[in-house]
């Protein structure tokens, strides 16, 4: 008999006033008991819609079922059998527009949970995890992956599985990307992502930190040096700056330098010698996960007042909702309907104040959402010495810019067909890179089916 | 790892070291950069590659010791290694097109900056006279290295006690005024300099180079920090430069950019010495 009540299982979080002082996890995840209590509210429903409604395709109600069968290690490879990084999908996945929007439990009150369920199978697995993973036997075959996300850490990960021998090259000293240096701790240990990482070089795969491709070696000469393969997994790393006033004042910055000053650089803690700017009043421009990422982090690293300035409602924000009640609940300051259009700075060039028109709604433009309009005369002034710029980021062009042959679309993203298969021979693309700023699942997907598509095409070609 | 095969006190305060760094050898171009991190803890910071030799795989970096960063490097030897080095970065310096005698101008530590690009500009047969200035005679680097590759080298002192008296700028003038015809000018050193350098040249036309310094953090075009105004525009230095145009560049917003951590700076410099003491 299925559990009938209409909201999940609570799941165990720091008190906001605690937490938003320090970096470490805000949810705790749930005890086996909760787990248990929690998987029986799922219907097992024939139809399936909630797989529907994942970009991968994980098995959900299989798994919930081995759940309440107790069986948490094979949940845990049900969900693995199709995403390769169930402890990261499951704390930063947008569940509510994915998997559990289809939840037929939604419809009469809350969805089931499941992305705290796959969080549990999969934290429970790493934890009583001690299979000792072998590197499988050498087909022979060279491959290079660029980039080490989420998008090209899973292609490899396939890849190497299959018998490829794999080089990670990575831009920067260590390997993750967004996961490393942009996802704060305190929603995603870095542990975690390291532990994926270790188990990749388990099987084999080199990781080359500090090898900007484009730079110290091209596309072409890695494939002069032997790789028969290349995947493009690069992301969409560049900072977009609005173009207004005042943008170039010191306290100004873009989301991913502050981030990467606190999470890949670790400059929260002491003993590291990165500096954060110290402020506090801060204004993050922007409303989505990068937004609500840097704002709590500011708030974390002592800020009085932090603002998230955002030039649409509150149901248009691109967010996950989880972070967006998380980020309320701390003391974040939501200034909806409001755009800037001017810093102000003081005589040592350093920012004073982000004047703010207000916005109101008007008609829905081509995605459908409400698009804001300017209010004539409503601009008064925030006072801040801080603003943290997240309205988006758009791909390196360092990649397109030194491989001849490789397309790009007109925002900057690489062209690839259905197999992933970029416009030059034996290059194949994914995540971000391909689609723009998009999500880790996608990312992860991506990797998944470039690694089918090229080893299709080795195959085919040997 | 990154291994340190030599290292050599150039004066107290700036230090050449020699690295093991193959890749990074076989493709550095004059005007390039590398970005180190000394350990686990270590900030990423760039230095110039002052020469590289492809053969032997090595890389050469000549840095100032100014804070916590190149203290903790400079307290490295030949033997130690250090974490991180990537690289090369940023793009080569352009001499113009057609260009046939040029002046490399050097202030200070941008000496070591500076030299790569009159070496290069040397080996492509052009004409280089070069202007090196510092405050004294005791902190004058390079000297031996800049004669092999130039054709006449102008060493200035702002107290006099070594070479000219004066200032780099009163130099360059007097040699454009006594007849000098230089197609090109490139200056690297201190804000200030570069900054005055341009307005000299712009007094006569001259194109003129400068090699900027913002703060950086990842050296890819992933943050935005070493954004600096050229002509108008927002320009990242590390991938569109660290070449500007000396005439286009927004000299006083990058000094009040480049002293957006000045307290902690500060900070660091003081918890050093009193270790030290
Ligand atoms: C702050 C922040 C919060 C986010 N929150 C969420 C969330 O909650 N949920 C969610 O689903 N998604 C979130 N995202 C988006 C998600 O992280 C990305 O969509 C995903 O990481 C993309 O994966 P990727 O592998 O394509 O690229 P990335 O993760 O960007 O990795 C690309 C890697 O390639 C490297 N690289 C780039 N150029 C080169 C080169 N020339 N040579 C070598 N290496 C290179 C980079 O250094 C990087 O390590 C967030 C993003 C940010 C920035
Ligand atoms: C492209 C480029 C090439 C450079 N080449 C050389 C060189 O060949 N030799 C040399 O001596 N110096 C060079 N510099 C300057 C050098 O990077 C700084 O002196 C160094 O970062 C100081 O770090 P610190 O921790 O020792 O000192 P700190 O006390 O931290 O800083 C001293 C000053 O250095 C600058 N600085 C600090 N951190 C950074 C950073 N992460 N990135 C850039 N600047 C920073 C700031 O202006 C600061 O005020 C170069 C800078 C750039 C951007
Ligand atoms: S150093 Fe980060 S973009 Fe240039």
């Amino acid at each position: 008999m299925p559990n009938m009540s209409q909201t999940k299982v609570p799941i165990p979080e720091q008190d906001p006033k605690v937490r938003a002082r320090n970096f470490e996890e805000v949810t705790l995840g749930y005890t086996k008991e909760m787990a248990l209590e929690e998987a029986s509210r799922c219907l097992n429903c024939k139809n399936m819609p909630c797989v529907s409604g994942c970009p991968v395709g994980v098995q959900i109600p299989v798994f919930i079922k081995k759940i309440t069968e107790n069986d948490f290690e094979g949940a845990y490879n049900v969900i693995h059998a199709t995403s390769s990084l169930p402890a990261v999908c499951g704390r930063v996945c947008p569940q509510e527009r994915q998997c559990e929007s289809k939840c037929v439990r939604g419809i009469k009150g809350e969805p089931v949970g499941i992305g705290r369920l796959e969080r549990f199978a999969a934290d429970t697995h790493m934890v009583q995890d001690n299979t000792v993973i072998e590197k499988p036997v050498s087909n022979g075959h060279k491959v290079a992956v660029v980039g080490a996300g989420p998008s090209g850490l899973t292609c490899a990960g396939d890849l190497a599985r299959l018998g490829y021998e794999v080089t990670v090259f990575e831009a920067l000293h260590k390997a993750g990307g967004v996961l490393m240096y942009g996802i704060p701790e305190f929603r995603l240990p870095k542990d975690i992502v390291q532990k994926e990482v270790e188990n990749l070089k388990n099987l084999g795969v080199t990781i080359m930190t500090n090898m900007v491709i484009g730079k110290v070696l091209s596309i072409d000469e890695l494939m002069a040096d032997g790789f028969e393969a290349v995947f493009v997994g690069s992301g969409a790393g560049l900072p977009r700056f609005m173009g207004i006033e005042g943008e170039a004042l010191v306290g100004v910055c873009s989301a991913n330098e502050y981030l990467t000053r606190i999470n890949l650089m670790k400059g929260y803690k002491e003993g590291y010698d990165t500096p954060v700017l110290k402020s506090k009043a801060v204004a993050v421009v922007g409303g989505g996960n990068v937004a609500m990422d840097a704002a709590r982090s500011a708030l974390r690293m002592g800020a009085e007042h932090v603002y998230i300035v955002y030039r649409r409602s509150m149901e248009e924000m691109p967010a996950r909702r989880e972070e967006v009640h998380h980020a309320k609940e701390e003391g974040v300051e939501f200034l909806n309907l409001n755009n800037p259009v001017k810093l102000l700075g003081d005589e040592n060039g350093r920012v004073r104040a982000a004047v703010l028109q207000r916005m109101e709604l008007g008609e829905p433009d081509a995605s459908g959402r409400r698009s804001p309009v300017p209010v004539e005369g409503s601009e008064y002034e925030l006072a801040v010495d801080t603003v943290i710029m997240a309205i988006g980021t758009s791909p390196n062009p360092l990649i397109r810019t030194t491989t001849e042959g490789l397309e790009a679309n007109k925002r900057g993203c690489l062209v690839v067909d259905e197999s992933m298969h970029t416009t030059k021979e034996g290059v194949y693309a994914g995540g971000d890179a391909v689609t723009g700023a998009a999500t880790v699942i996608l990312a992860m997907g991506a990797g998944k089916s470039a690694a089918k598509s090229i080893d299709e095409y080795l195959k085919q070609k040997a | 790892m990154f291994q340190i095969l030599e290292k050599k006190e150039l004066n107290p305060n700036v230090t050449r070291m020699v690295f093991e760094a193959p890749f990074i050898a076989k493709k550095a171009k004059a005007g390039q950069f590398v970005i180190f991190r000394v350990d686990e803890e270590g900030e990423r910071v760039p230095l110039t590659i002052a020469d590289a030799d492809a053969e032997k795989g090595t890389i050469t970096l000549i840095f100032q010791i100014v804070g916590r960063s190149t203290m903790k490097l400079n307290a490295l030897n030949a033997g130690d290694a250090i974490s991180d080095l990537v690289g090369p970065l940023g793009l080569a310096t352009e001499i113009p097109e057609g260009a046939k005698k040029i002046c490399v101008i050097g202030g200070g530590v941008g000496c070591a900056i500076a030299y790569p690009q009159a070496k290069a500009a040397h080996l492509a047969g052009l004409e280089v006279d070069v202007i090196a200035g510092f405050r004294n005679k005791d902190i004058v680097i390079l000297e031996d290295e800049f004669r092999k590759v130039c054709d006449e080298l102008i060493l200035c002192t702002d107290d006099g006690s070594y070479g000219v008296k004066g200032f780099v700028t009163n130099a360059l003038e007097e040699r454009i005024q006594a007849g000098c015809q230089y197609d090109c000018v490139i200056a690297i050193g201190p804000i200030p300099m570069m900054k005055f350098v341009s307005e000299v040249t712009r007094k006569y036309g001259i194109k003129t180079i400068v090699s900027l310094n913002p703060i950086m953090v990842d050296g890819t075009g992933m943050c935005g920090g070493c954004r600096v105004t050229v002509g108008g525009k927002i320009r990242y230095a590390c991938v569109e430069g660290p070449d500007f145009d000396g005439h286009e560049v927004d000299f006083d917003e990058l000094m009040h950019r480049n002293g957006v951590f000045k307290e902690r700076e500060a900070e660091c410099r003081m918890m050093k010495l009193a270790d030290k003491a």
